[in-house]
């Protein structure tokens, strides 16, 4: 298999504290890869320095060969890494459906086969069409997001903690959709809190700690984990 | 009931002027969450560079390009002077605004020697017509016409282009909109471009009018844009319009009232006391949203 993404010894900075300290991992063609690890591990540091909003100190990130350390925003976008944000961030004061269209941004083609295509995974978005995005429930927004982030046709799809504040019931269609999404061939980094949910899904996790990586292996095996399971999936007898 | 007439035109016509200033304070509230303290300097130079262009150019070349070179301004202007300060607090970017404000007023002194000048007659707009019994200029008339059809095409391009999608974006979340791949810098440079245009415009309509230009020319009718747009609601395209025609007819109602009655003078007083009221007991404008914090 090929990577897709390639993180070596990546260094971040922010606020004057060294977030991330020496991460290396890699994201291969069609897989789920999740990072988990607590709060303030790096994990959201490390995917805002993959999309380009953070510039990183030292290290380098390859993505499908070609070397995108430092590159901004829009340049890391067009080459197909989209991200769906952490708290979702959609556009308040924008229709569901220009929420869709500001995902492909840059596309320059026809757009109405990506929007059906979208709307087959979350039917509520269709209904809401012309609805603002601010008015969306939380779960709703989520899926917004996700579309949005579909819309760019990415080769590989960053989501930021996606069941970060929502219900059981709605995390879990959310994670449904990451599955559907990769089995059409779409490559997933995934950042989780919820761990559980994660390392269901994810073909490879590696779990982050103090802005570095201290362990990594299938989703199963870290499920299976003695470590894992006290630190990060909570008593369960 | 002729005056009354002549009155309220007039009202509409300034009304309308200060609408083209107001619409550029607004917009670039509404993206940088900037108050563009030089807007009105930047108006009182293109009325300058009116001047100074038709009195070598015909005017068909020098109004264009009069226009032309406004936007070059704004556009240089965000460019050297806010730009470089993005991640900066927003107080330095105001002070830097009002420098620049300064900049402009000094550089227009040294020019024109501090000297009023007066803006040529602009053979189509200075015309007068008969209208219900008055003379009056065409400018008055057009102005507010002039003004509706630049709104209405102002409002086409924020809400059904994907530049103008791009600006609502970037006003409510700069981050998002990158990770979209939305180049930020480019759609502030196109708010800046669209409101010294807007501004370029109302300085060949206002100085028709008001035809003596001195460097602080653009400071007056830039505060009362200003108190327009936030009459309306800041950040409101629609609201600074119509705070803009308001204010336009009060002031001038204001400065038609009975000379025995003595008030005239306080038209400009006006304006500001409308300033403090709005902020006391609607502190959001006419359509502004309520300030309110995400959670």
């Amino acid at each position: 298999m090929n990577e897709v993404l390639e993180i070596t010894n990546l260094k971040v900075k922010y606020g004057g504290i060294e977030a991330v300290r020496g991460i290396s991992f890699d994201v291969k063609q069609g897989e789920i890869v999740t990072l988990i690890g607590a709060n303030g591990a790096g994990k959201s540091s490390t995917l805002r320095t993959i999309s380009g909003l953070v510039k990183p100190q030292s290290g380098s990130i390859v993505f499908e060969g070609e070397d995108i350390t430092g590159k901004n925003p829009t340049q890391i976008v067009s080459k197909g890494l989209m991200m769906v944000p952490e708290g979702r961030h959609i556009f308040p004061n924008l229709t569901v459906l220009e929420n869709l269209k500001i995902g492909a941004y840059l596309r320059k083609d026809d757009l109405d086969e990506d929007i059906e295509m979208v709307y087959s995974y979350f039917p509520r978005l269709k209904e809401r069409s012309w609805q603002a995005g601010g008015t969306l429930s939380g779960g709703e927004q989520q899926m917004l997001a996700v579309g949005r982030a579909l819309m760019g046709r990415p080769k590989l799809l960053m989501m930021d903690e996606p069941s970060l504040g929502l219900a059981p019931i709605v995390v879990q269609g959310i994670f449904e959709i990451i599955q559907q999404i990769h089995e059409v061939g779409t490559t997933v980094l995934l950042i989780e809190q919820n761990a559980n949910m994660a390392l269901h899904v994810a073909d490879r996790a590696y779990v982050i700690e103090n802005g570095k990586i201290s362990m990594q292996g299938t989703g199963k095996e870290l499920l299976e984990n003695e470590k894992v399971r006290d630190a990060y999936l909570g008593a369960r007898g | 009931m002729e005056y009354v007439i002549s009155v309220l035109l007039s009202g509409v016509s300034v009304g309308g002027q200060y609408a083209l200033i107001a619409i550029g304070y607004t917009l670039v509230y509404g993206i940088l969450r900037l108050i563009n303290f030089a807007h009105g300097d930047v108006f009182m130079v293109a009325g300058l560079m009116g001047i100074y262009l038709t009195a070598s150019l015909p005017i068909s070349l020098s109004l264009p390009l009069v226009i032309i070179l406004t936007v070059v301004l704004g556009f240089t202007i965000e460019r050297v002077a806010y730009k470089p300060l993005r991640e900066a607090p927003r107080m330095s970017v105001m002070i830097s605004a009002i420098g620049v404000s300064y900049l402009l007023q000094n550089t227009a002194t040294y020019v024109t020697g501090g000297q009023p000048m007066t803006y040529p007659s602009i053979p189509f707009l200075s015309g007068t017509v008969n209208l219900a019994g008055t003379q009056t200029k065409w400018v008055v008339i057009i102005t507010p016409f002039l003004v509706l059809g630049l709104v209405l095409a102002l409002s086409v391009l924020i809400n059904k282009t994907k530049v103008g999608m791009a600006m609502r974006a970037v006003s409510k979340d700069f981050e998002t909109s990158r990770l979209m791949g939305i180049r930020i810098n480019s759609v502030i440079s196109v708010t800046f471009i669209i409101g010294s245009a807007l501004a370029a415009v109302g300085s060949i309509l206002f100085f028709t009018n008001y035809p003596a230009i001195t460097p602080m020319s653009g400071a007056m009718p830039g505060l009362k844009a200003f108190v327009a747009a936030v009459f309306g609601g800041i950040g409101s395209i629609p609201g600074a319009v119509i705070g803009a025609f308001l204010i336009g007819i009060c002031e001038t109602i204001i400065k038609g009232l009975p000379s025995s009655w003595d008030v005239s003078v306080f038209s400009d007083a006006f304006t500001f006391a409308l300033l403090i009221v709005i902020l006391v007991f609607k502190p959001q404008g006419l359509f502004g949203e309520a300030a309110t914090d995400k959670v």
